[in-house]
């Protein structure tokens, strides 16, 4: 055992480890490293000297009164992660897991972390903390048996106390060991993870650890922090992206006493002590803006989308498509479309930005508050070792809250005016700022031969981005592109949207599994095949192939899934996929009104296999949100648009699902106790628009080929079967 | 023009010198500093800003500050008495009615509201009364088991009260 007190690293953070052991309060401090590759989450690269610790991704304190810190970089946005990341140091601690406290989301005390999103906590940051817990408790074990004069295999712990077998008098608490401490410690070889077979808290339900703050107000959120001095913003929307300001009269919210407006090129606001002064104040500002030049409305803008759709890149393939459409009885070429969504979290950005001297605190709701912290400090000409963001918690994030223009805001007035500034975005600024779920077109020509086998796939999605886009069936001959991405956007020239896109919960997913699985529908159909069995019989026997014909399977079986060709009129829709790791399927059932077009869900049965399941508990919420979620993309979500002017700028216009709406819900947690965790966070929700869609296939014989499916849309295909 | 307005808050006198025009919401949250009850939409769409003003949830975003003076204002901090919760926060938590708990203060006062005219609820009951709190994370189901399970419970302790 090396007993190394480093001090080695000292990036532009200017943190050392001691000063952050000092931070983090004495005890011993277990810190992990897995290498890069755990690091290099999907969707981005890490990017080099950005001053943060980068020796390691996990820390882990055992105080000495026993209690253990975990501190992460992740965020709490809902999704249940400060009650499942507990359970996995517990188990490999041999703790209580309510003795374990949770650090997250400070990027003084954390280590850096590229965000919260992409179903990613548990895949990616889970081993770095089991191995960081499986070292914790090999450092314990060996200062025990120093202390105990016991050899550590005669050693044995249970919640925190270590005795030795052969004299179960002689024991010691990990509080003892870690008493008067100020070490960190490694150990080689490091511990193993303990296996599922050890488990005791993993795999079984806990409940929320933050229900209590919540229920009684207690949780603080980012427009809940309040310090002295502090002002409220109200931040001017322009009246189009592209609109440019040509004047500008705030003479009059300027009389309003205490009232201070900013005028700093692209940012004017009205800045008061109470919010809703600014508010009012910011509503006699009158503005006079040059509109935007855009063309483009919520309806061109799938032709739009595909004419400016950059060269698409190859994102698998095999055989042949000349064989495959050689060896087809049957071709079907379709386009596929979806609008675009807004996240709509129930809380709005908000960001509290107080400045000391050369030296910034922020308060935000941000999924990536590492980021954040080097948005702010580029914004404020600091180092980012001088920026301090604190993450309190995040009302819903969806992958909206990755974007942090509001605390760039905020940081821009704070400096302005000199006093702390806080930004809570309105509903219409919510809308009007948000990065949208891309709107997207996918365009499939594929081909059944005579037996009823898909010989032929020719899949190509424009501007959705590639996740879950690769199909997963057993066909010689396929291809899949992708072109043109969900990122970026803004208007630029060398966009194909006219305003800000990126990461919509389970991003390009959505729109690539109601493409796929409504085209598989399709041709199902066409083969006079029972959805069900036309989907197994073209899996493949492969592991992947076998793993989703369990899901499938689970669901079937919890369904009471009875075979037939649709449309049956019995209003039964079936989608199964997989979404970075997790394999997910869903039947649904409804009742469509062929008078008003309306879809009332009436059941959804979901069964999914994420490997081992860290919380059924907190998995089976996320299942049930992911269903009820998506209710609102498939049905009723779409972002209306003209020439730059977002036209849905609150919930009169733009409709989430609501208690009228309710489905029975029942999830089914596949088990798999062979494979590690992959995540939970998003998968269910990637089926909602297909599994819709073929349920009203199956109901009426119409097919819907955009999302969503208003009850003007479902009319109109209504018409085009029965006249 | 400010002039002083007195209400009862949770169960206390209180007497603040404001704007009677201005909504009660921003007037709970920065003068008297319970920040329990969220802003979501301003405009009365989503709930969650919901107090109870003599029984009755109401939008406290809509709410002149003047309309509640002399009334009794109940939000999320109050519901809590001597450190026990009441049962709607109790079932709540046991049945994990709850994501990022944004919209929960919203829904357990309108909750509470329908409970005090209906102490036992139907189903639908629930549904139409909460209809117009939105929850973007998904837990309607778990929220009307929730309401469900309180009020078996508030019925329960009552009958034993007697």
């Amino acid at each position: 055992m090396k007993n190394n007190e480093v001090d080695e690293y000292q990036g532009e953070t200017g943190l050392r480890r001691r000063d952050f052991l000092k931070l983090a309060g004495g005890g011993i401090l277990v810190c992990v490293t897995l290498g890069e590759a755990s690091l290099l989450q999907e969707g981005g690269q890490r990017r080099p000297g950005q001053g943060y610790p980068e020796d390691f991704n996990a820390y882990l304190l055992v105080r000495p009164d026993g209690r253990v810190t975990c501190f992460t970089g992740k965020i709490e946005q809902g999704q249940g992660a400060s009650t499942s990341l507990p359970l996995i140091v517990a188990d490999e601690l041999d703790v209580p897991a309510a003795s374990v406290d949770m650090v997250m989301g400070d990027t003084d005390l954390c280590p850096y972390d590229m965000g919260t999103f992409g179903s990613m906590t548990i895949r990616y940051f889970g081993p770095a903390l089991r191995a960081a817990a499986a070292e914790a408790r090999g450092v314990l074990l060996e200062l025990a048996a120093e202390r105990l004069k016991a050899p550590v295999d005669r050693l044995v712990v249970k919640d925190g106390l270590v005795t030795d077998k052969s004299n179960p008098k002689n024991k010691v608490t990990y509080a003892e060991l870690a008493a008067g401490k100020k070490i960190e410690k490694h150990i080689t070889p490091k511990p193993s993870p303990k296996p599922v077979s050890e488990w005791v808290v993993q795999g079984k339900p806990a409940l929320r650890r933050d229900a209590r703050e919540k229920v009684t107000g207690k949780a603080l959120y980012a427009g809940d922090v309040r310090v002295p001095g502090m002002l409220y913003a109200k931040v001017l929307r322009p009246s189009a992206h592209g609109a440019k300001l040509k004047t500008l009269d705030a003479a009059e919210a300027g009389k309003i006493p205490g009232v201070t407006i900013v005028h700093d090129g692209d940012l004017v606001a009205a800045l008061h002590e109470l919010p809703d002064v600014a508010r009012f104040a910011l509503s006699k500002i009158v503005a006079d803006y040059e509109p935007s030049e855009s063309k483009l409305d919520d309806k061109n803008i799938f032709e739009h989308l595909v004419s400016v759709a950059p060269a698409g890149q190859t994102v698998a393939q095999g055989g042949d498509l000349k064989q495959g459409e050689a060896l087809s009885a049957a071709v079907f070429d379709e386009t596929y479309l979806n609008s675009y969504v807004a996240h709509s979290a129930m809380e709005t950005h908000t960001a509290l930005v107080k400045i000391e001297g050369d030296k910034a605190t922020v308060w935000a709701s941000s999924q990536a508050p590492f980021r954040l912290k080097d948005e702010i400090a580029q914004t404020l000409g600091l180092p980012p070792a001088n920026v301090h963001v604190i993450s309190p918690f995040v009302g819903g994030g969806f992958g909206g809250k990755s974007a942090n223009k509001q605390a760039v805001q905020a940081a821009r007035l704070a400096k302005i005016a000199g006093k702390p500034v806080q930004v809570a975005w309105s509903r219409a600024d919510e809308f009007f700022w948000d990065t949208f779920r891309p709107a997207a077109v996918v365009k499939i020509k594929s081909g059944l031969d005579a037996a009823g086998k898909i010989v032929l796939w020719d899949y190509t999605v424009y501007f959705a981005g590639s996740r879950s886009a690769a199909q997963f069936y057993d066909i010689p001959h396929h291809r899949t592109v992708g072109s043109g991405e969900w990122g970026g956007g803004g208007g630029g020239a060398a966009s194909g949207h006219p305003f800000s896109v990126g990461a919509w919960r389970a991003p390009s997913s959505n729109t690539n599994v109601f493409a796929r699985e409504s085209q598989i529908d399709i041709m199902a159909a066409k083969a006079k095949a029972d959805p069900l069995e036309f989907r197994l019989k073209n899996l493949a026997n492969d592991p992947p192939g076998l793993r989703m014909k369990r899901v499938l399977t689970a669901a079937a079986d919890r369904f009471g899934w009875k075979p037939a060709a649709t449309p049956s009129g019995r209003g039964l829709g079936l989608v199964c996929a997989d979404y970075s790791g997790t394999y997910v399927a869903t039947i649904a059932e409804v009742e469509v009104d062929k008078n008003t077009g309306e879809v009332k869900v009436k059941r959804v049965v979901c069964a999914q296999d994420l490997g081992q399941c860290i919380n059924p508990e907190g998995t089976a919420i996320q299942m049930e949100g992911c269903i009820t979620m998506g209710l609102g993309y498939a049905l009723t979500e779409e972002v209306h648009f003209k020439a730059g002017e977002v036209l849905d700028l609150n919930y009169d216009t733009y409709h989430l699902p609501r208690f009228s709406w309710l489905p029975k819900i029942e999830t089914v947690i596949v088990e798999n106790k062979t494979m590690p965790p992959s995540g939970g966070g998003e998968p269910p929700i990637i089926n909602m628009g297909a599994v819709l869609a073929n349920a009203v296939f199956d109901a009426t014989g119409a097919r819907l080929f955009q999302l969503p499916m208003t009850k003007e849309r479902v009319k109109a295909a209504l018409a085009l079967v029965h006249g | 023009m400010n002039r002083t307005i007195g209400f009862n808050l949770n169960g206390k006198a209180v007497s603040l010198t404001a704007d009677p025009e201005r909504m009660l919401l921003w007037v709970l949250r920065t003068d008297l500093g319970l920040t329990g009850t969220k802003f979501g939409c301003g405009e009365g769409f989503c709930g969650a800003c919901t107090v109870v003003v003599d029984g009755q949830a109401v939008r406290s975003c809509q709410t002149p500050l003047k309309t509640v003076e002399g009334k009794k204002v109940l939000t999320i901090e109050g519901l809590e008495k001597n450190g026990r919760l009441h049962p709607l926060q109790e079932a709540f938590m046991k049945h994990d009615a709850l994501q990022c708990g944004y919209c929960t203060s919203g829904m357990i006062l309108t909750a509470y509201s329908l409970i005090q005219s209906k102490p036992m609820p139907a189903e639908k009951d629930i549904l139409d009364a909460l209809e117009d709190n939105l929850c973007r994370c998904g837990t309607h189901n778990r929220i009307v088991l929730a309401v469900q399970d309180a009020a078996a419970a508030m019925q329960g302790a009552g009958s034993h009260e007697k």
